[in-house]
């Protein structure tokens, strides 16, 4: 089957203002498959969001493609200008749910003007009655009282139903893939899982056909992904199915990653989450040798400096060469 | 410092900014090269334009570009001094107001609605009227700054009073710091890009009261102003007499400046507005 | 271990914003006490009053009704608030939001000194500062000239906690620490904030969405809903026989890696 998305050795950097280079995404490849949701798990700063940009083809200056693609169908999009890859790629093939989504629509225009922006920026010629039709449509079938809804600024409605018109909108053009950005961290955890339920049913109804959802809460992902990507320093370190990386991860950063989870069951006492003690490493440097090497519990003399590779272990993708 | 190069590669501020450095241009060089007496008569009365003088003389026979270039600084003047009164009050009493709440913000937003509501224009107007004996440049400055700081005060009360409740401000009482020094040290710094566009603003608006008044004759006694010049011209029957350059260039003056700065302003609005929102 | 004398005490606190018909009461009727030395959370949804319930606490908002006792004595007893602020200070959730742009970091974490009536000499501040930001495991140069903007998000919580070593408070109200940080971050201010707890013998009020976290730091839970106290009691207690459908919604929606969540498969 061909996969939906392609991500063939992508690397992606920053121009610095003196002329130097920040690696961003170095090396990156994974592909999405029709249905399929795909987890992307990192802390802050190690390429996600950048990841983001480039999977929706808007390498804007001073972000640049260094080598590799992104198909989607086969096209490559990153070939296409920012100006092109918003009228064609975005909100058709790719979208995404912002990061701090309740505070992404502005508050000076009713929902249904919002909503409409987004259809006639599309469809110059939608005439009026029919975008409303299809609003109201859409907003029902995603569980909001679509005429009260519609009608209303977003400062007047409640915060999770701004969460829901925030994603039916971003969805309005039916994307094929949908990529949720974060777009649970700082909400309450009863908030979240709405969300997540809603996103499930937009698949469900054919809405959107796959999802990428990146955060940097692994136990999430358990229950939303069916396979994950762990990205540090701008690549991916380990690549399996969610069983194989949360229960049987061979990548020691994915280990600290779990070790550092407050797994705090109720019931029973906790077991001690351990801090991965700190930073990575600065990419706006040539790297060599393993980069999570400083930070890792059980690196080897020889990890600084020998530069790791992707490769198979136990039948999924780790980037360590004493993995086994 | 990002803020600035992104200002200077917005179209609308060039334009603004490239005016308004023409009329203080015009207001601050010619002394410099020839020689202006707005006081001395060099020929009869509306004389056209000629090459001595450029664009002829006025009722009395004094150089009119002597009294544009003195009239165009008296106007700056008054602008710039009403608009230092008027967004220093507003944004003292807004301020306060914002951040003290509670009775001290229902007196004060009392107190700038009364103001609001009675129009600044007439009360101006008689102000001026009332005053025969010593109308000075700087007492109208200062009547034009004292009417028109109330939407300042709204405008930043509203600021001041969303910047409350954030974080920052909660940290800073816990610190100890008392109502003086959260105003200043944290409220203010936060709010200076909007004063300065409400500073701009409240200039172009005291240059066009000034230039109102004025032109009814109740303007300064004691100094030439762009204001001034038309009411002279209207009053000496410029306008039947076909002397064109009598008042056609003090309005021209006048709206350059007004339109530089309006645009000046809106040009920034759209550039520091984002950051505001954030 | 929480000793027996107690360090707040509320009967019938109430706080109402808005009035007339907008009248919305964000803590209704709450009723507690809080020993010295003791880990209190203050667990629910977003807009359940715990924010404002900590605030009051903090002598930052003022209750409408109701009666707030800090050590026996009313929380308003002494006139100058910063009496109270020497012995209960906070961290927030947002560092970002709770350091001034404007200023360097270091100029704000010595702006603490304020508090006190006779501040210390300048070299002593320096130094104060100086052994905080080392208690973070931050080390003074790295810091030295940075505004809050250049730090990491991580790195600006423990300027939040570093304030906090500076002072050396009796009590501390902690407003969702880790909520805006990253899961591998989050272990680390939770260590901070109990070697604190065990330095300084602190009383901590822990407010937070998340019943899991509080399971893990605390020594009792109170459950908050639209303003209401609805449940307190133990860690154990709270997770294992909740009384109210509240608390078992808070406990059903955390997501946990062995048990069922979402009610269907991770899809293939």
């Amino acid at each position: 089957m061909t996969p939906i998305l392609e991500v063939d050795r992508l690397s992606l950097h920053y121009r610095t203002r003196f002329g130097g280079r920040i690696h961003a995404v170095d090396d990156v490849s994974f592909t999405l498959q029709k249905g399929e949701i795909l987890g992307i798990a990192g802390e802050s700063g190690c390429g996600k969001t950048t990841l983001v940009s480039g999977l929706m083809g808007l390498l804007i200056p001073p972000l640049h493609r260094t080598t590799g693609a992104v198909r989607i169908a086969g096209r490559d999009i990153l070939g296409l200008t920012p100006d092109e890859a918003r009228r064609t790629v975005l909100g058709r093939e790719v979208s995404m749910i912002p990061q701090g989504a309740l505070n992404s629509l502005n508050p000076t225009r009713k929902v249904k003007d919002l909503a409409a922006d987004v259809i006639r920026s599309h469809d110059e010629r939608a005439d009026r009655s029919a975008i409303h039709d299809r609003l109201r449509e859409r907003f029902t079938k995603i569980g909001l009282d679509a005429d009260a809804v519609l009608d209303a600024y977003p400062v007047q409605l409640p915060a999770g139903t701004k969460q829901r018109v925030v994603i039916g909108i971003s969805t309005l053009l039916n994307p094929k893939i949908v990529i949720a950005d974060e777009p649970s961290s700082a909400l309450d955890v009863s908030t979240q899982k709405a969300v997540i339920r809603l996103l499930f049913d937009l698949l469900d109804e054919g809405i959107v056909s796959s999802m990428i959802f990146i955060t940097h809460e692994l136990s999430l992902l358990r229950h939303v992904s069916s396979r994950i990507a762990v990205m540090y320093a701008g690549q991916i370190v380990e690549l399996g199915t969610t069983e194989q990386v949360i229960f049987d991860g061979r990548q020691p950063y994915t280990r600290a990653l779990m070790g550092s989870m407050l797994s705090a069951e109720p019931g029973q006492k906790a077991r001690k989450p351990v801090a991965i003690e700190g930073a990575p490493p600065y990419l706006g440097q040539e790297l060599h040798g393993c980069r999570f090497a400083p930070r890792c519990p059980v690196a080897k003399p020889d990890c600084a400096g020998r530069d790791q590779v992707l490769r198979e272990v136990k039948n999924h993708w780790v980037r360590c060469h004493h993995a086994e | 410092m990002k803020l600035i190069r992104h200002l200077l590669r917005t179209p609308g501020f060039l334009v603004g900014a490239t005016l308004l450095g023409l009329t203080l241009a015009i207001a601050f060089l010619p002394p410099l090269v020839m020689s202006l007496d707005a006081y001395q008569r060099v020929g009869l009365a509306y004389l056209p334009p000629t090459a001595e003088h450029w664009l002829g003389t006025d009722h009395l026979g004094i150089d009119m570009v002597a009294l544009l270039v003195a009239g165009l600084r008296s106007s700056l003047y008054v602008g710039f001094l009403a608009g230092i009164i008027a967004t220093t009050l507003g944004t003292l009493i807004g301020v306060y107001g914002g951040y003290k709440g509670g009775l001290i913000d229902d007196l004060l937003t009392a107190c700038t609605n009364l103001f609001l509501v009675i129009p600044s224009l007439i009360v101006l107007i008689l102000l001026s009227g009332s005053l025969q004996e010593g109308r000075s440049l700087t007492l109208i400055a200062v009547f034009i700054g004292c009417t028109t700081w109330t939407w300042t005060a709204r405008a930043v009360r509203a600021q001041a009073s969303s910047l409350r409740s954030r974080d920052h401000v909660a940290l800073a009482r816990i610190n100890g710091y008392g109502t003086l020094g959260i105003v200043f040290l944290h409220i203010l710094p936060y709010l200076l890009s909007y004063l300065f566009m409400v500073f701009i603003l409240q200039t172009a608006s005291g240059i066009l009261s000034e230039s109102v008044i004025s032109m009814l004759g109740l303007g300064p006694y004691d100094s030439i102003s762009l204001g001034n010049l038309l009411n002279q011209a209207i009053r000496n029957e410029a306008l039947s007499d076909g002397a064109w350059w009598a008042f056609f260039p003090p309005m021209v003056l006048i709206t350059v400046i007004a339109f530089a700065l309006y645009v000046i302003n809106t040009s920034m609005e759209g550039i520091f507005n984002p950051r505001l929102r954030k | 271990m929480p000793s027996d004398s107690l360090c707040f005490e509320a009967n019938h606190l109430s706080r109402a914003f808005g009035h007339g018909r907008r009248r919305r009461l964000a803590v209704n009727d709450a009723t507690f006490t809080i020993r010295e030395r003791e880990i209190v959370s203050l667990v629910g949804q977003s807009g359940c009053g715990k924010t404002v319930l900590a605030k009051m606490l903090l002598r930052l908002e003022k209750p409408t009704s109701g009666q707030l006792l800090f050590r026996g004595r009313p929380i308003d007893a002494a006139a100058d608030p910063r009496e109270h602020w020497r012995q209960v200070q906070a961290v927030f959730q947002d560092p970002y939001a709770a350091f001034n742009q404007f200023f360097s970091i270091r100029s704000q974490l010595k702006a603490a000194f304020h508090l006190f009536p006779q501040r210390p000499s300048e070299r002593e501040m320096e130094e104060r500062v100086d052994q905080a930001l080392l208690a973070v495991n931050i080390r003074p140069p790295d810091i030295e000239g940075k505004y809050p903007f250049e730090l990491s998000g991580g790195q600006m919580q423990r300027m939040l906690l570093a304030r906090i070593f500076i002072l050396r408070p009796q009590v501390l109200i902690a407003d969702e620490p880790t909520s805006m940080v990253d899961a591998c971050s989050r272990a680390g201010i939770l260590e901070y904030l109990m070697k604190l707890k065990e330095e300084l013998q602190m009383t901590i009020v822990f407010v937070t969405h998340d019943i899991g976290l509080a399971y893990y730091v605390s020594d009792r839970i109170f459950i908050l809903h639209e303003g209401q106290i609805v449940e307190q009691g133990t860690p154990d207690a709270v997770t294992q026989s909740p009384t109210s459908p509240v608390t078992r919604q808070l406990l059903d929606d955390i997501p946990s890696l062995h048990r069922e969540w979402i009610g269907r498969a991770p899809r293939a």
